[in-house]
Protein backbone atom coordinates (compact mmCIF):
# COMPACT_ATOMS: atom_id res chain seq x y z
CA UNK A 1 0.00 0.00 0.00
CA UNK A 2 1.06 3.49 -0.83
CA UNK A 3 0.55 6.91 -2.71
CA UNK A 4 1.22 7.48 -5.90
CA UNK A 5 1.90 11.39 -7.58
CA UNK A 6 0.69 12.38 -10.50
CA UNK A 7 4.25 14.22 -11.82
CA UNK A 8 2.26 15.63 -14.60
CA UNK A 9 0.07 17.67 -11.70
CA UNK A 10 2.81 17.99 -9.00
CA UNK A 11 3.89 21.95 -8.90
CA UNK A 12 6.53 20.20 -6.49
CA UNK A 13 6.20 22.52 -3.86
CA UNK A 14 6.27 19.99 -0.81
CA UNK A 15 3.71 20.38 1.25
CA UNK A 16 3.27 16.75 1.23
CA UNK A 17 7.25 16.36 2.15
CA UNK A 18 6.43 18.30 5.24
CA UNK A 19 2.80 16.63 7.09
CA UNK A 20 4.41 12.41 6.45
CA UNK A 21 4.62 11.30 9.45
CA UNK A 22 6.33 8.41 7.88
CA UNK A 23 9.08 10.53 6.38
CA UNK A 24 8.48 8.57 3.16
CA UNK A 25 8.37 11.46 0.71
CA UNK A 26 10.87 13.52 -0.21
CA UNK A 27 11.22 16.53 -2.75
CA UNK A 28 13.72 16.09 -5.17
CA UNK A 29 14.24 19.06 -7.54
CA UNK A 30 11.11 18.74 -9.07
CA UNK A 31 9.26 15.66 -8.73
CA UNK A 32 8.44 13.53 -5.11
CA UNK A 33 9.96 10.04 -4.24
CA UNK A 34 8.36 7.90 -1.82
CA UNK A 35 10.04 4.83 0.32
CA UNK A 36 8.39 2.17 1.37
CA UNK A 37 8.25 3.23 4.74
CA UNK A 38 4.83 4.93 3.55
CA UNK A 39 1.91 3.17 5.80
CA UNK A 40 -1.33 4.79 3.84
CA UNK A 41 -2.84 7.32 6.27
CA UNK A 42 -3.64 9.65 3.25
CA UNK A 43 -2.44 12.76 4.81
CA UNK A 44 -0.79 13.65 1.89
CA UNK A 45 -3.82 13.33 -0.37
CA UNK A 46 -5.71 16.03 1.55
CA UNK A 47 -2.74 18.16 1.91
CA UNK A 48 -1.58 18.48 -1.70
CA UNK A 49 -2.75 22.14 -3.11
CA UNK A 50 -3.33 20.67 -6.30
CA UNK A 51 -4.30 17.16 -5.66
CA UNK A 52 -1.66 15.40 -7.10
CA UNK A 53 -1.99 12.15 -5.02
CA UNK A 54 -3.26 9.20 -5.30
CA UNK A 55 -4.36 6.80 -2.49
CA UNK A 56 -3.31 3.07 -3.64
CA UNK A 57 -5.65 0.55 -2.26
CA UNK A 58 -4.76 -2.98 -3.23
CA UNK B 1 34.19 22.00 -3.54
CA UNK B 2 36.35 21.05 -0.82
CA UNK B 3 35.74 18.17 2.00
CA UNK B 4 35.64 20.12 5.02
CA UNK B 5 34.39 23.42 6.38
CA UNK B 6 33.72 24.97 9.35
CA UNK B 7 30.07 25.58 8.69
CA UNK B 8 27.67 23.87 5.93
CA UNK B 9 24.45 25.29 5.09
CA UNK B 10 21.85 23.32 3.75
CA UNK B 11 18.87 25.35 1.38
CA UNK B 12 20.39 28.46 -0.15
CA UNK B 13 16.62 30.45 0.93
CA UNK B 14 16.52 33.82 2.80
CA UNK B 15 17.43 31.85 5.73
CA UNK B 16 20.42 30.23 4.42
CA UNK B 17 21.78 32.72 2.42
CA UNK B 18 21.47 35.06 5.84
CA UNK B 19 23.17 32.32 7.67
CA UNK B 20 26.02 32.25 5.62
CA UNK B 21 26.33 36.05 4.81
CA UNK B 22 26.55 36.33 8.48
CA UNK B 23 29.07 33.44 9.43
CA UNK B 24 31.69 34.02 6.42
CA UNK B 25 31.56 37.70 7.54
CA UNK B 26 32.54 36.84 11.03
CA UNK B 27 35.58 34.58 8.95
CA UNK B 28 34.38 31.10 9.05
CA UNK B 29 34.76 29.26 5.83
CA UNK B 30 31.08 28.50 4.35
CA UNK B 31 29.56 26.23 2.14
CA UNK B 32 25.89 27.08 0.95
CA UNK B 33 24.50 24.13 -0.76
CA UNK B 34 21.15 24.42 -3.02
CA UNK B 35 19.23 21.10 -3.50
CA UNK B 36 17.99 22.92 -7.13
CA UNK B 37 19.95 24.03 -10.00
CA UNK B 38 18.31 27.45 -9.68
CA UNK B 39 18.35 29.84 -6.32
CA UNK B 40 14.95 30.80 -5.88
CA UNK B 41 12.83 29.01 -8.58
CA UNK B 42 10.36 27.59 -9.21
CA UNK B 43 8.67 30.24 -6.31
CA UNK B 44 6.64 29.17 -3.72
CA UNK B 45 5.26 32.50 -2.10
CA UNK B 46 3.33 35.36 -2.35
CA UNK B 47 6.22 37.86 -2.06
CA UNK B 48 4.83 40.31 0.04
CA UNK B 49 7.39 41.76 2.59
CA UNK B 50 7.83 44.74 5.35
CA UNK B 51 10.27 46.79 3.38
CA UNK B 52 11.86 48.47 6.65
CA UNK B 53 12.89 44.60 8.10
CA UNK B 54 14.35 44.01 4.17
CA UNK B 55 16.21 46.96 4.21
CA UNK B 56 17.92 45.51 7.32
CA UNK B 57 19.69 42.74 5.73
CA UNK B 58 19.55 44.14 1.58
CA UNK B 59 20.45 47.39 -0.28
CA UNK B 60 17.21 47.53 -2.08
CA UNK B 61 17.49 47.02 -5.60
CA UNK B 62 14.61 48.02 -8.04
CA UNK B 63 15.54 44.41 -9.89
CA UNK B 64 13.77 42.56 -7.27
CA UNK B 65 11.20 45.23 -6.09
CA UNK B 66 7.90 44.38 -7.92
CA UNK B 67 5.87 46.47 -6.22
CA UNK B 68 5.79 49.07 -2.97
CA UNK B 69 1.98 48.66 -1.12
CA UNK B 70 1.01 51.52 1.24
CA UNK B 71 -1.08 49.58 3.09
CA UNK B 72 -3.42 46.53 3.32
CA UNK B 73 -7.37 46.26 3.17
CA UNK B 74 -9.04 43.42 5.00
CA UNK B 75 -12.59 42.61 3.64
CA UNK B 76 -14.49 40.50 6.02
CA UNK B 77 -17.22 37.87 4.20
CA UNK B 78 -19.95 40.26 3.47
CA UNK B 79 -17.51 42.89 1.86
CA UNK B 80 -16.67 45.00 5.19
CA UNK B 81 -13.23 46.93 3.80
CA UNK B 82 -10.89 47.73 7.03
CA UNK B 83 -8.14 49.49 6.41
CA UNK B 84 -4.20 49.49 7.63
CA UNK B 85 -1.23 51.28 6.91
CA UNK B 86 1.98 50.35 5.51
CA UNK B 87 3.62 51.99 8.26
CA UNK B 88 2.81 49.64 11.05
CA UNK B 89 1.01 47.13 9.03
CA UNK B 90 3.23 43.98 10.63
CA UNK B 91 5.89 42.34 8.40
CA UNK B 92 3.38 41.35 5.44
CA UNK B 93 3.42 43.95 3.16
CA UNK B 94 5.51 46.77 1.78
CA UNK B 95 7.47 45.14 -0.88
CA UNK B 96 6.29 42.91 -2.98
CA UNK B 97 9.32 41.01 -4.11
CA UNK B 98 10.15 39.01 -6.95
CA UNK B 99 11.56 36.08 -5.30
CA UNK B 100 13.80 35.12 -8.32
CA UNK B 101 15.81 37.44 -8.27
CA UNK B 102 15.39 38.56 -4.42
CA UNK B 103 17.29 35.70 -3.27
CA UNK B 104 19.25 34.82 -5.63
CA UNK B 105 20.75 38.57 -4.55
CA UNK B 106 20.80 36.98 -1.05
CA UNK B 107 22.99 34.48 -1.69
CA UNK B 108 25.23 36.56 -4.25
CA UNK B 109 25.80 38.84 -0.88
CA UNK B 110 26.70 35.56 0.98
CA UNK B 111 29.23 34.54 -2.04
CA UNK B 112 30.72 38.23 -1.74
CA UNK B 113 31.18 37.28 1.84
CA UNK B 114 33.28 34.72 1.07
CA UNK B 115 30.90 31.62 1.11
CA UNK B 116 31.15 28.86 -1.18
CA UNK B 117 27.46 28.07 -3.29
CA UNK B 118 27.31 24.95 -5.45
CA UNK B 119 24.18 24.09 -6.76
CA UNK B 120 21.99 20.90 -7.99
CA UNK B 121 23.41 19.39 -4.63
CA UNK B 122 21.46 17.92 -1.58
CA UNK B 123 22.00 16.58 1.80
CA UNK B 124 20.90 13.01 2.53
CA UNK B 125 21.82 12.31 5.28
CA UNK B 126 23.90 13.18 8.46
CA UNK B 127 27.85 12.37 9.23
CA UNK B 128 28.26 11.66 13.30
CA UNK B 129 30.93 11.04 15.36
CA UNK B 130 29.92 9.56 19.05
CA UNK B 131 26.78 11.59 19.48
CA UNK B 132 28.06 15.46 17.73
CA UNK B 133 26.75 16.00 13.76
CA UNK B 134 29.99 16.26 11.97
CA UNK B 135 28.86 17.26 8.71
CA UNK B 136 26.74 15.76 5.62
CA UNK B 137 26.23 13.09 2.91
CA UNK B 138 25.24 14.65 0.06
CA UNK B 139 24.13 13.93 -3.77
CA UNK B 140 26.02 16.61 -5.78
CA UNK B 141 24.77 16.85 -9.71
CA UNK B 142 24.15 12.44 -9.00
CA UNK B 143 27.43 11.80 -7.00
CA UNK B 144 27.88 10.60 -3.45
CA UNK B 145 30.20 12.94 -1.48
CA UNK B 146 30.67 13.30 2.29
CA UNK B 147 32.14 16.81 3.20
CA UNK B 148 32.65 17.78 7.19
CA UNK B 149 31.99 20.73 9.41
CA UNK B 150 31.78 21.85 12.80
CA UNK B 151 28.41 22.98 12.34
CA UNK B 152 25.72 21.84 9.60
CA UNK B 153 22.37 24.21 9.21
CA UNK B 154 19.33 23.18 8.08
CA UNK B 155 17.08 25.68 6.43
CA UNK B 156 15.78 23.69 4.20
CA UNK B 157 12.44 24.50 3.96
CA UNK B 158 9.10 23.79 4.63
CA UNK B 159 10.10 20.25 3.29
CA UNK B 160 13.08 19.99 5.68
CA UNK B 161 14.85 16.76 6.07
CA UNK B 162 18.36 17.90 8.10
CA UNK B 163 15.97 18.29 11.27
CA UNK B 164 14.81 14.93 11.06
CA UNK B 165 17.86 13.40 10.07
CA UNK B 166 19.32 15.15 13.29
CA UNK B 167 16.36 13.28 15.44
CA UNK B 168 14.22 16.91 15.70
CA UNK B 169 10.53 15.86 14.96
CA UNK B 170 9.48 18.97 12.20
CA UNK B 171 6.87 16.92 11.22
CA UNK B 172 3.44 19.42 10.45
CA UNK B 173 0.03 18.24 12.00
CA UNK B 174 -2.53 19.12 9.23
CA UNK B 175 -3.83 21.88 11.34
CA UNK B 176 -0.08 23.36 11.66
CA UNK B 177 0.00 24.02 7.98
CA UNK B 178 -1.27 26.30 5.24
CA UNK B 179 -1.95 24.76 1.96
CA UNK B 180 -1.61 27.68 -0.80
CA UNK B 181 -2.01 27.85 -4.51
CA UNK B 182 -1.30 31.27 -6.75
CA UNK B 183 -1.85 32.48 -9.65
CA UNK B 184 0.02 35.32 -11.42
CA UNK B 185 -2.96 37.35 -13.28
CA UNK B 186 -2.45 40.10 -15.71
CA UNK B 187 -4.71 42.31 -17.25
CA UNK B 188 -6.27 43.07 -13.97
CA UNK B 189 -6.98 46.82 -12.20
CA UNK B 190 -4.28 46.83 -9.81
CA UNK B 191 -4.34 49.27 -6.87
CA UNK B 192 -1.42 50.32 -4.50
CA UNK B 193 -2.66 47.84 -1.45
CA UNK B 194 -2.36 44.50 -0.42
CA UNK B 195 -5.85 43.00 -0.33
CA UNK B 196 -6.91 40.06 1.92
CA UNK B 197 -10.12 38.37 2.03
CA UNK B 198 -11.26 36.22 5.26
CA UNK B 199 -14.39 34.05 5.14
CA UNK B 200 -15.44 30.68 5.14
CA UNK B 201 -16.06 29.81 1.91
CA UNK B 202 -13.34 31.81 0.38
CA UNK B 203 -10.59 30.04 2.27
CA UNK B 204 -11.73 27.67 5.38
CA UNK B 205 -8.59 28.38 7.79
CA UNK B 206 -7.03 30.62 6.26
CA UNK B 207 -7.49 34.08 3.65
CA UNK B 208 -7.00 34.87 -0.23
CA UNK B 209 -4.61 37.78 -0.90
CA UNK B 210 -3.81 39.97 -3.62
CA UNK B 211 -0.49 41.37 -4.02
CA UNK B 212 0.02 44.30 -6.79
CA UNK B 213 3.47 43.41 -8.98
CA UNK B 214 2.79 46.45 -11.33
CA UNK B 215 1.00 47.29 -13.83
CA UNK B 216 -1.81 45.59 -14.46
CA UNK B 217 -0.27 41.84 -12.61
CA UNK B 218 -0.99 40.76 -9.35
CA UNK B 219 -0.25 37.61 -7.04
CA UNK B 220 -3.55 36.12 -6.13
CA UNK B 221 -3.24 33.22 -4.12
CA UNK B 222 -4.95 31.41 -1.45
CA UNK B 223 -4.11 29.51 1.67
CA UNK B 224 -6.40 26.97 3.27
CA UNK B 225 -5.40 25.18 7.03
CA UNK B 226 -4.33 21.58 6.55
CA UNK B 227 -6.99 20.20 8.49
CA UNK B 228 -10.04 21.55 6.57
CA UNK B 229 -8.72 21.03 3.21
CA UNK B 230 -9.62 18.44 0.80
CA UNK B 231 -7.97 17.08 -2.32
CA UNK B 232 -6.83 19.79 -4.86
CA UNK B 233 -9.16 22.60 -2.74
CA UNK B 234 -6.87 24.95 -2.85
CA UNK B 235 -6.43 25.31 -6.95
CA UNK B 236 -10.45 25.09 -6.93
CA UNK B 237 -11.37 27.66 -4.70
CA UNK B 238 -8.53 29.87 -6.16
CA UNK B 239 -10.14 29.49 -9.47
CA UNK B 240 -13.62 29.98 -8.30
CA UNK B 241 -12.48 33.32 -6.53
CA UNK B 242 -10.09 34.66 -9.92
CA UNK B 243 -13.49 34.16 -12.07
CA UNK B 244 -15.58 35.73 -9.46
CA UNK B 245 -13.51 38.72 -8.84
CA UNK B 246 -11.23 38.94 -11.89
CA UNK B 247 -13.34 37.86 -14.64
CA UNK B 248 -10.98 39.68 -17.54
CA UNK B 249 -7.85 38.23 -15.59
CA UNK B 250 -5.04 36.17 -17.40
CA UNK B 251 -2.95 33.22 -15.57
CA UNK B 252 0.36 33.94 -16.66
CA UNK B 253 2.20 31.25 -14.09
CA UNK B 254 1.31 29.47 -11.29
CA UNK B 255 2.36 28.58 -7.60
CA UNK B 256 2.29 25.99 -5.31
CA UNK B 257 3.22 25.89 -1.68
CA UNK B 258 2.89 25.11 2.24
CA UNK B 259 3.33 27.49 5.33
CA UNK B 260 4.29 26.09 8.57
CA UNK B 261 1.86 27.70 10.52
CA UNK B 262 2.69 25.52 14.42
CA UNK B 263 4.30 28.35 16.20
CA UNK B 264 7.48 27.71 17.61
CA UNK B 265 8.34 23.91 17.97
CA UNK B 266 10.10 22.11 20.62
CA UNK B 267 13.76 22.65 19.79
CA UNK B 268 15.70 23.45 16.61
CA UNK B 269 19.35 22.55 17.76
CA UNK B 270 21.35 19.38 18.43
CA UNK B 271 24.58 18.49 18.56
CA UNK B 272 26.68 20.77 15.76
CA UNK B 273 23.15 21.53 14.52
CA UNK B 274 20.72 24.15 13.74
CA UNK B 275 17.87 24.96 12.22
CA UNK B 276 16.20 27.90 10.10
CA UNK B 277 13.52 29.48 8.63
CA UNK B 278 10.72 27.52 7.60
CA UNK B 279 12.85 24.05 8.23
CA UNK B 280 12.67 25.50 11.97
CA UNK B 281 8.69 26.53 11.87
CA UNK B 282 9.79 30.47 12.26
CA UNK B 283 7.32 31.37 10.07
CA UNK B 284 3.69 33.58 11.06
CA UNK B 285 0.95 31.44 11.72
CA UNK B 286 -1.31 34.41 11.50
CA UNK B 287 -0.01 36.35 8.32
CA UNK B 288 2.65 33.10 6.86
CA UNK B 289 4.89 35.78 6.23
CA UNK B 290 8.36 34.38 6.50
CA UNK B 291 11.02 36.00 4.99
CA UNK B 292 11.85 38.28 7.54
CA UNK B 293 11.55 35.82 9.99
CA UNK B 294 14.16 33.67 8.00
CA UNK B 295 16.34 36.30 7.55
CA UNK B 296 16.82 37.59 10.76
CA UNK B 297 17.16 33.89 12.72
CA UNK B 298 19.87 33.54 9.86
CA UNK B 299 21.91 36.25 11.42
CA UNK B 300 21.54 34.95 14.90
CA UNK B 301 22.38 31.58 13.81
CA UNK B 302 25.08 32.66 11.97
CA UNK B 303 26.68 35.17 15.24
CA UNK B 304 25.84 32.09 17.24
CA UNK B 305 28.04 30.00 15.34
CA UNK B 306 31.18 31.81 15.00
CA UNK B 307 31.11 32.74 18.64
CA UNK B 308 30.70 28.69 19.18
CA UNK B 309 33.44 27.77 16.82
CA UNK B 310 35.49 30.81 18.05
CA UNK B 311 35.32 29.18 21.92
CA UNK B 312 35.60 25.92 20.37
CA UNK B 313 32.24 24.17 21.29
CA UNK B 314 29.80 23.03 19.33
CA UNK B 315 27.66 21.27 21.62
CA UNK B 316 23.75 21.44 21.91
CA UNK B 317 24.14 22.87 25.27
CA UNK B 318 26.78 25.91 23.12
CA UNK B 319 24.04 26.55 20.52
CA UNK B 320 21.17 27.32 23.05
CA UNK B 321 22.40 30.86 22.43
CA UNK B 322 20.66 30.93 18.97
CA UNK B 323 17.79 29.04 20.68
CA UNK B 324 17.18 31.57 23.47
CA UNK B 325 17.39 34.37 21.09
CA UNK B 326 15.19 33.40 18.55
CA UNK B 327 12.63 32.25 21.06
CA UNK B 328 13.04 35.88 22.60
CA UNK B 329 12.30 37.87 19.30
CA UNK B 330 10.45 35.84 16.69
CA UNK B 331 9.50 33.04 19.21
CA UNK B 332 7.23 35.51 21.30
CA UNK B 333 5.53 37.19 17.69
CA UNK B 334 4.94 33.61 16.49
CA UNK B 335 3.53 32.33 19.61
CA UNK B 336 0.92 35.66 19.85
CA UNK B 337 0.37 35.28 16.08
CA UNK B 338 -0.96 31.54 16.68
CA UNK B 339 -3.17 32.76 19.53
CA UNK B 340 -5.05 34.91 17.21
CA UNK B 341 -4.90 32.26 14.28
CA UNK B 342 -6.34 29.87 16.41
CA UNK B 343 -9.39 31.73 17.84
CA UNK B 344 -10.33 32.83 14.31
CA UNK B 345 -10.21 29.43 13.04
CA UNK B 346 -13.41 29.11 15.43
CA UNK B 347 -15.23 31.74 13.66
CA UNK B 348 -18.16 31.80 11.72
CA UNK B 349 -18.56 34.18 8.73
CA UNK B 350 -21.19 35.90 11.02
CA UNK B 351 -19.23 36.57 13.59
CA UNK B 352 -16.16 37.81 11.31
CA UNK B 353 -18.87 40.54 9.69
CA UNK B 354 -19.87 41.36 13.33
CA UNK B 355 -16.12 42.09 14.41
CA UNK B 356 -15.28 44.05 11.40
CA UNK B 357 -18.76 46.11 11.43
CA UNK B 358 -17.55 46.49 15.36
CA UNK B 359 -14.33 48.54 14.10
CA UNK B 360 -15.06 49.74 10.31
CA UNK B 361 -14.06 53.19 10.55
CA UNK B 362 -12.32 53.42 13.14
CA UNK B 363 -9.49 52.28 12.33
CA UNK B 364 -6.41 55.09 12.32
CA UNK B 365 -4.19 55.30 9.41
CA UNK B 366 -1.44 54.35 11.86
CA UNK B 367 -2.59 50.90 12.82
CA UNK B 368 -0.83 47.83 12.68
CA UNK B 369 -2.26 44.12 12.45
CA UNK B 370 -1.64 43.85 16.14
CA UNK B 371 -3.37 47.45 16.96
CA UNK B 372 -6.24 45.61 14.79
CA UNK B 373 -6.31 42.76 16.73
CA UNK B 374 -6.44 44.72 20.13
CA UNK B 375 -8.99 47.10 19.05
CA UNK B 376 -11.56 44.13 18.22
CA UNK B 377 -10.86 42.44 21.50
CA UNK B 378 -11.70 45.79 22.96
CA UNK B 379 -14.58 45.91 21.15
CA UNK B 380 -15.90 42.26 21.57
CA UNK B 381 -14.15 40.89 25.10
CA UNK B 382 -16.56 38.11 24.86
CA UNK B 383 -16.00 36.81 21.61
CA UNK B 384 -12.58 37.40 21.98
CA UNK B 385 -11.72 36.24 25.65
CA UNK B 386 -8.91 34.47 24.70
CA UNK B 387 -6.92 37.15 23.79
CA UNK B 388 -6.66 39.07 26.86
CA UNK B 389 -2.99 37.64 27.58
CA UNK B 390 -2.51 38.95 24.30
CA UNK B 391 -2.61 42.17 25.54
CA UNK B 392 0.93 43.54 27.52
Amino acid sequence: MTVTVNRYKCGYCGACVSVCPMAALELVETWIEINDSCDDCDTCVNICPIGAIESVKE
Amino acid sequence: MKNKYDVIVVGAGPAGSSVAKTASKAGLDVLLIEKRQEIGDPVRCAEGADKEGIKRHIKPDPRWIAAEVKGSYIFAPDGTKLQISEKLSGAEVGYVLERKIFDRALAEQAVSSGAEVIVKTSATGLIRKNKQITGIHARSIGESVDIKAKIVVGADGVESKVGRFAGINTTLAPKDIETCAQFLVSGIEVDEYSHFYLGNSIAPGGYAWVFPKGEGVANIGIGVRGSRSGKGMPVKLLSNFVKHHFPTGKIIEVVFGAVPASGPIEKTIANGLMLAGDSARQSDPLTGGGILNALDAGVMAGTVAASCIEKDDVSEKALMEYEIQWRETIGKKIRKSLVVKEKFGTLTDEQFNTLAHSIEGKCKSTMNVFDMILALFKANPRLLWEFRNLIK
